[in-house]
This record gives structure tokens, C-alpha cells and sequence, in this order.
């Protein structure tokens, strides 16, 4: 393919940090002491940390060197479904890294710490918006964290009401964490089917539901990228068993300002700040998973919560019914200030921004639909999902696919997910790639299709222009080495 | 809006590709009765020059050196971040990326993460480190949920001197699981007290902390000796401060089989509580138990070095609900950064800003005492410990918030017996002006 983004560069190789250096550098500024050292006992004193001596230029080239290596929202398209990876504004690391915050220490009392109380109140407010769940909290630090805090609610209310339930309905289009998390408070994870159509029917729902059941955890959309039609109906049938409805909130990127999740029967929904609101993935991490719920569940959110005052906010332990603490402080504080600013740099235009997250993934399901096999054939959200059945009869697989892709200059889609659709290829453009970049994905993952056709070679040996090429998953597995 | 690059031709070509009339007919599928019936009630939307000063005031609101001073350590701890660090954290091939899920395209993470297990192994003298938990609290918490699955008893035993919160972090996570968590007393020199516990066989594991809530060292040989005679029970020790092993033996060589705790003093700012680092490290023999992500250590096909993250059997995405944890997001770019701290203040140095953090609070302590104040727990300490005041000393405290100085945290309101019982905290960057300047403050 002519043009591509993908060429190959100067790849620098860098060692271990602990093949670096020489006793008796070091790489910081060490403070000067003032006053009188005082020796502790021998016997409390050990050797020290094996860790390497190094100067600062060797740490600064070391990491310089790594990070060439990686692949971010900052290097190019990431479409990675169901992952939300959009531009991660860079005014919102500005904010998160202001002395007055980044120094902040957790345990000050109000009076000292006005101005972080006052981002999370307002934050959770806005997060109480954009759903319209009445009342949130901050604490969890993840998505599944948000989750595990959401069955934990779960668990409280039906205890409240004198029950043991011991099931809850998972559909097979749910984020894998979703039966995770619900194992960890005893629930065991009865699977749902999603119908022809790539979403749940309320007669398959009705017929497991029972007074057994804690109620059931939907991903809407879902992870098809459609959204769950007869979620009201769903919801009017596991309340009517006294159960509740869990939302996983990984994809609200699609409907901010669109829908209303109290409306549609939701009790608890989760958000991830990392995906939804901009802030960064980290290679992992933090994220931030914000659990939102219906006033009856509000008396469960964990402590401690932020609450207005005259004069100010404070936080408040007043809460008999809550389920406790599920961070140890307030949960990431540096990663809901990047959603706060973020929320207040685009104020309306979020919903702009979900309109045009769906536009772009239904313009690449249009622009692709001839050349690969669309999984369910309708008009989808913020993602869209093909699979490698055209391309099976030339030998060539998603993996094969996927790492062609990485020899153009882009991140792979979401692959081999969700397990309902064989071979998946799962899109998500999201709202912040132009048209003209979308283009050359969408042109990239044609002419990949090509040579599957007439040169599969060049698929089954990719990636070649990276630093290092396929490598050997199993043999990591079967013997591990995991330290140095 | 900066970040959105449609234009409304692109707008409109892309509808007239999918064969919709308006974006609002992409949301057909959406039925009238989900739709929201109202405008987003936000704020209308701020320039980048306007959100600069909204978040400027909102800053200058709180108080942070050099403003004040805060002795206060309790799990958050200020240390010096050399600027190298928030420079390479902040290269944004490293925070911009997804979880390593491509490894030919994300060996700068998987590199780095492969030397954080690596360093945390050596600095908690444990065999495997997996790559972050969310914090100390939840990190513990899944360290006694492993010690049940790895040994099939349903009662953990976690000491009173665990920071408080981490242990309201554990009654959470316990309350649906039916399993029981035993409190362990202290004895009158602020120590873990075993003594109690006539039935060790029957827990699934033991956790302490240490330095401990009063900031104490405990024991770790003598606790590990006694936890041991039980064949199955697993010690856990526990932590809120990992710069303690830069100077002290570590939990390893004194036999413990798991290690976990909070690693904010590794070079995280403290924000507030949030975003640390959850550490765990264990003994080989629960590698496969393990919570969390692993990087290893494999090779290309043409024979190159590269890193996977592996074991992922383990996991909730494979085992679903047979996963030995829930967690998928972690905390990865501060485990990057610990370990750019870990290397910039390297094996010579991590000692030496220890033995400085250690000789601070020796010195606040004898100030203290000398001015007439009592240090109740006669055990050594490493940069926190606790002093008595006289009753009613909550006034002058409150009298020297208004001056912006912190004089440690009130142990009371976790300690209903210590009364007057402060926990303080020195580090390497608080001078002894300001260690002077606390002292006289609290005699006046």
C-alpha cells in the first residue's frame, strides 16, 4: 500500500536498568541532613535493595529508549473496542499536577482542603447529569472496582430486606470482569443468552429470573456495540422479582445526553473516567470507576462522602447503611480532576461528542461492510464488530489481521472479543479521530484484506517493522520468568 | 470544540456513507421511552485560559507546603519527586497507552513493568511481584482472600495496629464472603500481641504491618516463628511506608509469604489519597494464586527478548467467575513511576534518604521529649511514631491549624483508650526549623 503510515525507524535497544550503571552513582539530588544521625539497632538493619546506581541521564535515556517502543492515543489511532481511546487532553494533566492538588495529604482536615472537596461534589453532581442517576460516588478506583462496589450494594440491600440471594443473570455480551466481581461477594453467575439479534430478549430474561436471583448486570450499550432495546421491559421484570438492574457503564461514550439510566430501570451503574472522560489509561492504569445509583441504594455508597455545608463541604461518615470503605482514601483524586476539567471544557458538547463516537463507527461498519463479515448487520453505537470469515479461506485469521495493521502505523481493534462472535474484530473509533484518519484505517484494512488474498505470507509474518515480532506466549506461560 | 475535528462537511459526507438523514437518526435504535427528554444541565464549557484560573483558585485553597507544614504520614507520605520523573512519566507514549494487550507495540510497558516486579522483589526480598493492585487497603484485602482460596480455612487474623482504614477496606470486602476476620491486640510497646491466638492452625493467614499504624516496627522474625509452627498459615506483612526497607531487614529474609501495601512514597505525589500503588509480592509457591497482571520474560520468533503479560489463566477475562481476582485496570503508570524512582534513587541512595527519614523523626522525638512530652511505645520506629500530650492539648491543635501547621493525627477516634495520643510524621523534607518551629508551637 502506497503512502502508509507505518515505516520503520531507528529502534534503539536499551538493557535492564540493573545492566546499567555503577556502584556509587546516583541519580538524585539526595537532601542534606540537619540533624544528628541516629543509628537504628543492627538487628533491625538489613543489606539494602539490590537496585542499580545509576546517574540521571542513564534513567532519562532508559525510559526515553522504552517509551519508543510503545504504541499510544498520542502515536495514532487506537481503536480498541470497548476501551474508549480518545484523546487524553493535555490541559486535564496540567490540572491533576497543580501543587495545590498533587501535594494535598488525605487525612487534612476540611478547613485545609476546600478546594478538592469542592472538585468532587461538583464532579459527582455532573456525573449525576450526564446519567441521570441521582446520586454517585467517587471511591471506586477502577471499572471493576466500580463493579465489585455495585454487587457489594447489591448484597447490602438485599440483606436489608432480610434475603440471601445467591444468583445473579450475566449476559455473554458482559465485560469479563462483570461474573469476577460478582464472585467476589458469593453470587454465582447464571449466563444469559443474547437473541438472532445480538441483544436480550425479556422472555429469556423472565425465565431465569427468580427470588433466588440478585438481579442481572448489563453492559448497554452492549459489547456488539447495540444497544439493549427492551432494557425497560428487562428492568420492569427483575424488579417485579425484587431484584435489582446493575449497568456497566464501560460504554456510555455513546449515549451521553442521549439517555437518561434511571429512566431505563437502572439502580446502579458504574463509569469508567478512563474510558468515558478522557483521562489516560497509564498502560493499564489508574482509572477511576465512579458508581452512580437510585436514591433507594444512595444510603449503601461507600464513606466517606463529600457533603455541603454551610461555609464550604466536608466529609461525612454519618451514613449507618453504608457498605464501608472499598479504597482506603477517596479512591484516584489525580484522575477525577482530569474528568472534572474535562467535563468543564466541553460542557454540552458532550453528547456532541457521543454523536459523533457513533457516527464514526457507523461510518467505518459502512465503509468496511463489503470487505469484511459484520457480525450483526444494524446500525450500531460508539463500535462496531466484523470478523474474519472472508478472510478464513485464504488462511489467514484476526490475529493475522491485527497485527498486519500494527505494520501500517495503527493499534488493532479489540480482538477475539466479545466471545459470542467467532474471529471478532471489535472497532471503536471514538469521537476524536478525523475523517481523513479514519479513512486511512478504513483504506488500510482493505488493502490488508488484499493481501490476505493475494500474498497471505505478508499477514501470517506481520508485524515486522516493530522491535520485537510475534512472540512466544506460551513458552512465557509454561515456564514463568518473572523478575530479573 | 478543540477536541472534536469534524467539520460539517465531514459531518455530512459521513451520513450520506451510512444512508441517514441526521445524527440524531443514528440513535433509532434507542426507543422513544430511554430517550432523555431534556439538555444536559453542565455548565457551559470553559476555554483552556478560564479552566486555568477556575483551577488555580480552587488550588490555592489548600494547604501544602511551603505554605504548612503537616506532620502527618498515616499511609500518605510527602517525599522529594525528582523532576526526572515527572518528566518520563509523563512522556505520553507511556501514558497514553491501553493495557499491553499487543506486545509488539507495547514493549516500552511491558519492560517497565517487568523491572518494577523485579525491583519490588528485591526491595521486600519475595520471589514474584505482580504489576499493581488499586492501593495498600485493597491489596491487603485480596492477599487474605488469597490465603483462604491457597489454604481452604475460612478465618483470617489482621492486628489492630493495621492502619484503620485498611482495615475497614478489609470488613468490606469480607462482609459478603461469610469469612471471618479476627482482630489481634497490641501490647503496652505498641506491638502486634500473638499471644491470644491458641488455634493457628485454623487460620488462612495472619497480617501485620509494619512499621505499624503507631508507626512501630514489629517483630517479624519472632511473629513469623510463631505463625510458622501452623504449617499452612500464611504471614502477611503489611506496609504503608516502603522506604522503611531501604534501611530495615526486609520482610522476606524474616519469613513472611506475602507482602503488600501502599508504594505512594515511591515517587506519587499524594493527590489527595489517590492515584498510590497497590504492591503485593509473594513466595514463588503462590505465583499461580496470585491477583493482578504479570509481565514475564519471553522471546520472538527470530529469538529477540520481549515481555508478555502472562499467566492469564488467572484472570478474570479467561476464568470469568473462576478468577483468582476481579481486577483489570490497575495502577500501571505509578508502578512505572515507582520504579523511576526506585531507579534515579538507586541501591546507595534509597539507604542513605531512609537513615535521613529515620534520623528526622529521632529528632522530633528527643525535641519532644526534652520538652517534656511522652513517647508511650518504647519500640524503634522508622519516620512515624506516636507522643502523648497533656489533656486538652486538642485546643492547641486546633489554634495551629489556623497557622497552618498539621501536628500529626489524633489516634483517638481509632484508639478510643489514647486519648491525647498523636501519630507524627518526619520525612527527609521537613527541616529542623520546622521540627523547632512544631515544638515550640505545641509547648506554648
Amino acid at each position: 500500500m502506497k503512502n502508509a503510515l507505518g515505516i520503520s525507524g531507528l529502534i534503539l535497544d536499551e538493557p535492564f536498568l540493573w545492566e546499567r550503571g555503577k556502584k556509587g552513582r546516583m541519580g538524585m539530588s539526595l537532601p542534606k541532613s540537619d540533624v544528628p544521625e541516629s543509628p537504628l539497632s543492627d538487628e533491625l538493619v538489613g543489606d539494602g535493595p539490590d537496585f542499580p546506581d545509576l546517574s540521571e541521564v542513564e534513567v532519562v535515556r532508559h525510559y526515553t529508549h522504552l517509551s519508543t517502543w510503545n504504541f499510544g492515543v498520542d502515536t495514532g489511532l487506537y481503536p480498541l473496542g470497548s476501551c474508549t481511546m480518545k484523546y487524553n487532553p493535555k490541559t486535564n494533566e496540567r490540572q491533576a499536577s497543580l501543587p495545590g492538588f498533587a501535594q494535598a495529604h488525605p487525612l487534612l482536615p476540611a478547613g485545609l482542603s476546600q478546594g478538592v472537596l469542592k472538585i468532587m461534589h461538583d464532579l459527582q453532581i455532573y456525573l449525576a447529569e450526564v446519567t441521570g442517576m441521582p446520586a454517585v460516588s467517587l471511591q471506586p478506583a477502577a471499572g471493576a472496582h466500580g463493579e465489585l462496589t455495585g454487587m457489594l450494594l447489591f448484597y447490602a440491600w438485599h440483606q436489608k430486606n432480610n434475603q440471601t440471594r445467591t444468583k445473579i443473570l450475566i449476559p455473554d455480551t458482559a465485560h469479563g470482569t462483570n461474573p469476577a466481581s460478582a464472585a467476589l461477594c458469593g453470587f454465582q453467575s447464571i449466563p444469559l443468552a443474547s437473541n438472532a439479534n445480538g441483544i436480550l430478549s425479556p422472555r429469556d430474561v423472565k425465565a431465569l429470573m427468580d427470588e433466588d436471583t440478585a438481579g442481572i448486570m448489563v453492559t448497554n450499550p452492549n459489547t456488539l456495540g447495540l444497544f439493549e432495546t427492551h432494557i425497560k421491559e428487562i428492568a420492569d421484570i427483575v424488579h417485579a422479582k425484587g431484584g435489582l438492574v446493575y449497568a456497566d457503564g464501560a460504554n456510555m461514550n455513546a449515549v451521553m445526553g442521549m439517555v437518561d439510566m434511571a429512566q431505563l430501570g437502572v439502580d446502579v451503574l458504574h463509569l469508567n473516567l478512563h474510558k468515558t472522560f478522557s483521562t489516560p489509561h497509564g498502560g493499564g492504569g489508574p482509572g477511576s470507576g465512579p458508581v452512580c445509583v437510585t436514591e433507594d441504594l444512595e444510603p449503601f455508597l461507600p464513606v466517606p462522602r463529600v457533603v455541603a455545608v454551610k461555609n464550604g463541604f466536608e466529609l461525612s461518615e454519618d451514613f449507618p447503611e453504608s457498605i464501608g470503605k472499598v479504597h482506603a482514601f477517596y479512591g484516584n483524586f489525580g484522575i477525577q480532576i482530569r474528568a472534572y476539567a474535562y467535563i468543564l471544557s466541553m460542557g454540552k458538547d458532550l453528547k456532541t461528542a457521543s454523536q459523533l463516537a457513533v457516527l464514526n463507527a457507523n461510518y467505518i461498519k459502512e465503509s468496511l461492510r463489503d470487505t469484511y463479515h459484520l457480525a450483526y448487520d444494524q446500525t450500531c453505537m460508539h463500535e462496531c464488530v466484523f470478523t474474519d470469515k472472508h478472510q478464513q479461506e485464504y488462511k489467514v485469521s484476526t490475529l493475522d489481521i491485527a497485527k498486519r495493521l500494527i505494520d501500517y502505523g495503527f493499534h488493532p481493534p479489540t480482538i477475539y472479543f466479545p466471545l459470542v462472535v467467532q474471529g471478532a474484530l471489535m472497532m471503536e473509533p471514538t469521537e476524536t479521530e478525523s475523517k481523513e484518519d479514519i479513512d486511512r484505517f478504513i483504506n488500510t484494512l482493505k488493502a490488508i484484506s488484499k493481501e490476505a488474498e493475494e500474498n497471505p505470507e505478508l499477514l501470517l509474518q506481520a508485524p515486522t517493522r516493530t522491535k520485537v515480532r510475534r512472540l512466544d506466549e506460551t513458552a512465557a506461560a509454561r515456564k514463568p520468568c518473572l523478575a530479573g | 470544540m478543540r477536541y472534536l475535528p469534524h467539520t460539517q462537511a465531514d459531518i455530512d459526507s459521513m451520513l450520506e456513507k451510512i444512508g441517514v438523514e441526521s445524527l440524531d437518526a443514528l440513535f433509532a435504535s434507542i426507543p422513544a421511552d430511554c430517550r432523555r427528554q431534556t439538555d444536559l444541565n453542565l455548565p457551559e464549557a470553559m476555554t483552556e485560559w478560564e479552566l486555568n484560573s477556575h483551577m488555580g483558585r480552587l488550588a490555592d485553597q489548600m494547604a501544602v507546603c511551603p505554605e504548612s507544614r503537616v506532620f502527618v504520614g498515616a499511609g500518605s507520605y510527602d517525599h522529594y519527586i525528582p523532576e526526572v520523573i515527572k518528566q518520563l512519566v509523563g512522556r505520553s507514549e507511556f501514558y497514553t497507552a491501553y493495557t499491553p494487550y499487543q506486545p509488539e507495540i507495547s514493549q516500552g510497558t511491558l519492560q517497565a513493568i517487568y523491572e518494577y516486579q523485579t525491583l519490588i522483589t528485591r526491595l521486600l526480598g519475595l520471589d514474584v511481584a505482580n504489576a499493581s493492585m488499586y492501593d495498600g487497603a485493597s491489596g491487603l484485602a485480596e492477599a487474605l482472600l488469597m490465603a483462604i482460596r491457597v489454604t481452604r480455612c475460612n478465618k483470617v487474623a489482621v492486628s489492630r495496629l493495621i492502619h484503620p482504614l485498611y482495615r475497614r477496606v478489609i470488613q468490606t470486602y469480607f462482609a459478603p464472603t461469610g469469612f471471618e476476620v479476627v482482630e489481634l491486640p497490641m501490647t503496652a510497646a505498641g506491638k502486634t500481641d500473638l499471644s491470644g491466638i491458641d488455634d493457628l492452625e485454623s487460620f488462612a493467614g495472619i497480617a501485620v504491618q509494619s512499621p505499624n499504624y503507631f508507626g512501630c516496627i514489629e517483630d517479624h522474625q519472632a511473629l513469623g516463628d510463631t505463625i510458622h509452627t501452623a504449617k499452612k498459615t500464611l504471614f502477611i506483612v503489611g506496609f504503608t511506608e516502603p522506604l522503611a526497607y531501604g534501611l530495615l531487614k526486609n520482610p522476606g529474609s524474616l519469613g513472611a509469604d506475602v507482602a503488600c501495601g501502599e508504594g505512594q512514597s515511591l515517587g506519587i505525589p499524594r493527590s489527595f489519597g489517590g492515584p498510590g500503588l497497590g504492591i503485593f509480592a509473594a513466595r514463588k509457591a503462590y505465583m499461580r494464586a496470585m491477583p493482578g497482571r504479570l509481565v514475564g520474560k519471553t522471546q520472538d520468533i527470530e529469538g529477540k527478548r520481549g515481555f508478555v503479560l502472562t499467566l492469564s489463566t488467572r484472570e478474570q477475562h479467561i476464568r470469568r467467575e473462576k478468577a483468582t481476582s476481579n481486577i483489570c485496570s490497575n495502577q500501571g503508570l505509578c508502578a512505572t513511576a515507582a520504579a523511576m524512582y526506585m531507579a534515579t534513587v538507586g541501591g546507595t541512595g534509597i539507604r542513605k534518604l531512609a537513615q535521613i527519614n529515620h534520623d528526622k523523626a529521632a529528632y522530633l522525638q528527643n525535641a519532644l521529649v526534652d520538652a517534656g512530652f511522652e513517647i508511650p511505645f518504647a519500640t524503634p520506629v522508622f519516620n512515624e511514631f506516636v507522643v502523648k500530650f497533656p489533656q486538652g492539648f486538642d485546643a492547641t491543635y486546633k489554634k495551629m491549624l489556623d497557622k497552618n501547621i498539621v501536628a500529626g493525627l489524633p489516634l483517638e477516634k481509632d484508639y478510643p483508650e489514647l486519648s491525647d495520643h498523636y501519630v507524627m510524621c518526619v520525612t527527609e523534607t521537613m527541616d529542623k526549623p520546622d521540627m523547632d518551629l512544631l515544638v515550640e508551637e505545641v509547648a506554648a
